[in-house]
């Protein structure tokens, strides 16, 4: 189907800026076929079905709208994690500032180093996993990152990790454009956790494809950066293998706009996938998860958990799906979206979606918005505690279903700290 | 301690009256129950006592300890020494019920000028107060009143009453849904809390709730108003005869 002259014409302008970079045969032929699928998909616009909900243009433009940096003095996220910590300056790799990539059982190269390669593992997954998840919806801006993304890391666990890796993006220029892409690959039985936190630029686009062997384990969990006037797309591509474990968490405390998206394919038995997030906005804050969980196979578990609070007149947005492909009997699929509206000024815009072609599956969805529970605020007065402290104890009671999807207590107890601190910045 | 004088109530939302002319006196150290048949206001009085939105004096005052706290909000109350006792306690999901108790025992003893309380100093007393309770540890780690029975709901309720020490205790229907052990767990709780300088008003539908918790006085209400005051014997009477004599009575 021929594209709408609008949707060439804004497309070719975003290509307009860019050059595939150059590289081993393997990596230029990957971006070339990416920007082959950009070409017949056409960027994202606010006409599409999918982004229904967010409008894409400043993601998509040609100039790349300012953010202002963000300055706090504040202890970064995870920085009471003992971890091996990479930084990034509005997303280029800063070696200097590094720790030495060497952990145990853990691989980590440059992706600009690896793509000039001749042959290398990571081109079974760079824009491979992408170009997978394009099906049965067109996922554009991520073909745009595998075509012209020259930074990234390339990280490969053999064993079970000793320590997480903690990628850390730092934001410097107010006019930064950051493309990035991660490979992941986690062997058989290995396991591996990968952390990340700050604001990446200005504008962000990341992609991350993690391949997930027969038993690895793969643990995500992200806190993404403060600075109110960013602008963020990511896409988080998944392939899981037998008894497999992917587990991701997001935590969002501003932006003007942010789109996370995740794909995942569980095309062998008995695996696992947990995606989960909460976000707080207030005022022009607008947060969108996209989720699309394919089941293409026995006994696989599948988990969505949601919760934003909204204040001032931010969106949430969710759009969660569940396909369950013929044959993929005992699916235990599971997805629930939540918003908490503290005025009348926000909204929440979800669309669950099931779509089930197996006969002996569970899978259950559910969606709520609503209002601080009177009788509880109510209930917490009653005890001596002020209204205000109130509020925020029962913002943090609707998020602990969300937090309770973090495996490591030590990471949960930091994020807590983190919204504790916005709510008590919010008064 | 609290004195309520000709206490008229109605209803926000439509214009229903349902406290007419309230008179109750309750002197320091003592046992008031508050009885009547369902729909008279008894729950009311507690709710418009403790500052629950939804409901509008339109007459009449009630003070504490000399205080006017019809104009304080719930939390500013709570400070000054009224605690009710939930009928329904509600499910906090995701807050623990130790950090719960910890952060009102502070907020009150911030709001009357007081020092915080060290957590050393609250982990030994609550420990020592949930073993009297029989509210064991998990208990207490566990997110407040999530998952909990109706006895143990209660029993975290007079935990509560335990750890904040109020001088005036309302309790609204704190024997329903008790079985009979349960009920003299809770009572015995309340019993070892009954001092010179705390009073005490049960609300209560039945009798057998003041077998336990032994009352000064007795009230019973009827319609938005106490109708008659005794002793213990009007319980009794209560027990023997129901509520329609004494209706008719005060009638």
């Amino acid at each position: 189907m021929a594209l709408p002259q609008a949707k060439l014409d804004a497309t070719e302008a975003r290509l307009a800026g860019l050059t595939l970079p150059e590289g081993g045969k393997w990596a230029s032929d990957a971006r070339t076929q990416a920007l082959a699928r950009v070409r017949a998909m056409g960027l994202p616009s606010r006409r599409d079905e999918y982004w229904k909900y967010t409008r894409p243009d400043t993601l998509t433009a040609p100039e790349t709208p300012e953010a202002a940096v963000f300055e706090t003095d504040e202890s970064p996220v995870f920085d009471g994690i003992d971890s091996v910590k990479l930084y990034f300056v509005d997303g280029v790799f800063d070696a200097d500032a590094s720790d030495d990539p060497a952990l145990a059982g853990v691989e980590i190269e440059r992706l600009s180093v690896v793509s000039g390669t001749d042959i290398h593992w990571a081109k079974d997954i760079f824009g491979v996993l992408e170009a997978k998840g394009q099906d049965p919806v067109a996922r554009p801006l991520a073909a745009l990152n595998t075509a012209f993304a020259t930074d990234g890391l390339v990280i490969r666990a053999t064993g079970k990790a000793e320590r997480p890796v903690a990628l850390i993006y730092r934001h410097a220029d107010t006019a930064s454009d950051a493309i990035l892409h991660h490979c992941i690959r986690v062997e058989s039985g290995a396991s591996l956790t990968v952390l990340e936190t700050g604001p990446v630029a200005a504008r962000f686009n990341g992609v991350t494809e993690v391949d997930i062997a027969d038993k690895g384990t793969f643990n995500h969990v992200r806190a993404q950066g403060r600075d109110h006037e960013l602008r963020t797309a990511t896409h988080m591509f998944a392939r899981l293998g037998e008894e497999s474990a992917f587990k991701s968490f997001t935590l969002t405390m501003n932006g003007v706009l942010t789109r996370n998206e995740c794909v995942i394919e569980l095309t062998s038995d008995n695996a696992i996938a947990h995606v989960a997030g909460a976000a707080v906005g207030d005022g022009d804050f607008h947060h969108d998860d996209t989720v699309f969980i394919t089941h293409d196979s026995l006994h696989c578990e599948s988990r969505q958990v949601f919760k934003k609070v909204l204040r001032n007149g931010a969106t949430g947005v969710f759009q969660g799906k569940i396909l369950v492909k013929e044959g993929a009997q005992k699916t235990d699929g599971y997805q629930i979206s939540q918003a908490l509206l503290l005025d009348d000024d926000s909204q929440f815009l979800a669309k669950p979606e099931l779509e089930i072609y197996a006969d002996d599956v569970a899978c259950s969805h559910g969606s709520t918005t609503g209002a601080i529970d009177e009788t509880a605020l109510f209930y917490l007065r009653s005890r001596g505690v002020p209204r205000a402290d109130a509020e925020d104890l029962l913002v943090l009671s609707f998020l602990a279903e969300a937090i309770a999807e973090i495996d490591s207590e030590a990471i949960a107890d930091d994020l807590l700290t983190r919204l504790q601190a916005w709510l008590a910045r919010r008064r | 301690m609290l004195k309520i004088s000709n206490l008229h109530v109605k209803l926000e939302e439509e214009d229903k009256q349902i406290l007419k002319g309230v008179d109750l006196e309750i002197g320091a150290g003592e046992v008031h129950a508050i009885m009547g048949p369902n729909g008279s206001g008894k729950s009311t009085l507690s709710y418009v006592l403790s500052g629950r939105d939804g409901y509008e004096v339109t007459e009449g005052s009630a003070a504490l300890e000399g205080a006017d706290i019809l104009d304080m909000e719930p939390e500013e109350r709570a400070a000054a020494g009224l605690f009710l006792a939930f009928q329904y306690p509600v499910e906090i999901p995701g807050v623990g019920n130790m950090t719960f108790l910890r952060t009102a025992v502070n907020a009150q003893r911030k709001a009357r000028g007081e020092a915080e309380m060290s957590s050393t100093e609250f982990l030994k007393e609550i420990r020592a107060q949930a073993k009297e309770l029989k509210i064991d540890a998990d208990m207490l780690k566990r997110p407040v009143n999530v998952g909990f029975s109706g006895g143990e709901k209660k029993r975290n309720e007079i935990l509560q009453m335990a750890m904040l020490k109020p001088k005036m205790c309302v309790l609204d229907e704190t024997d329903s849904g008790l079985d009979v052990d349960a009920m003299k767990l809770v009572s015995d709780g309340v019993n070892a809390l009954r001092a010179a300088d705390r009073s005490f008003l049960v609300i209560t539908h039945y009798q057998r709730l003041l077998d336990h918790i032994k009352p000064d006085f007795v009230h019973i209400m009827s319609d938005g108003k106490i109708i008659k005051t005794g002793g213990p014997e009007l319980a009794l009477e209560v027990e023997n005869h129901g509520y329609a004599d004494l209706l008719t009575e005060g009638a």
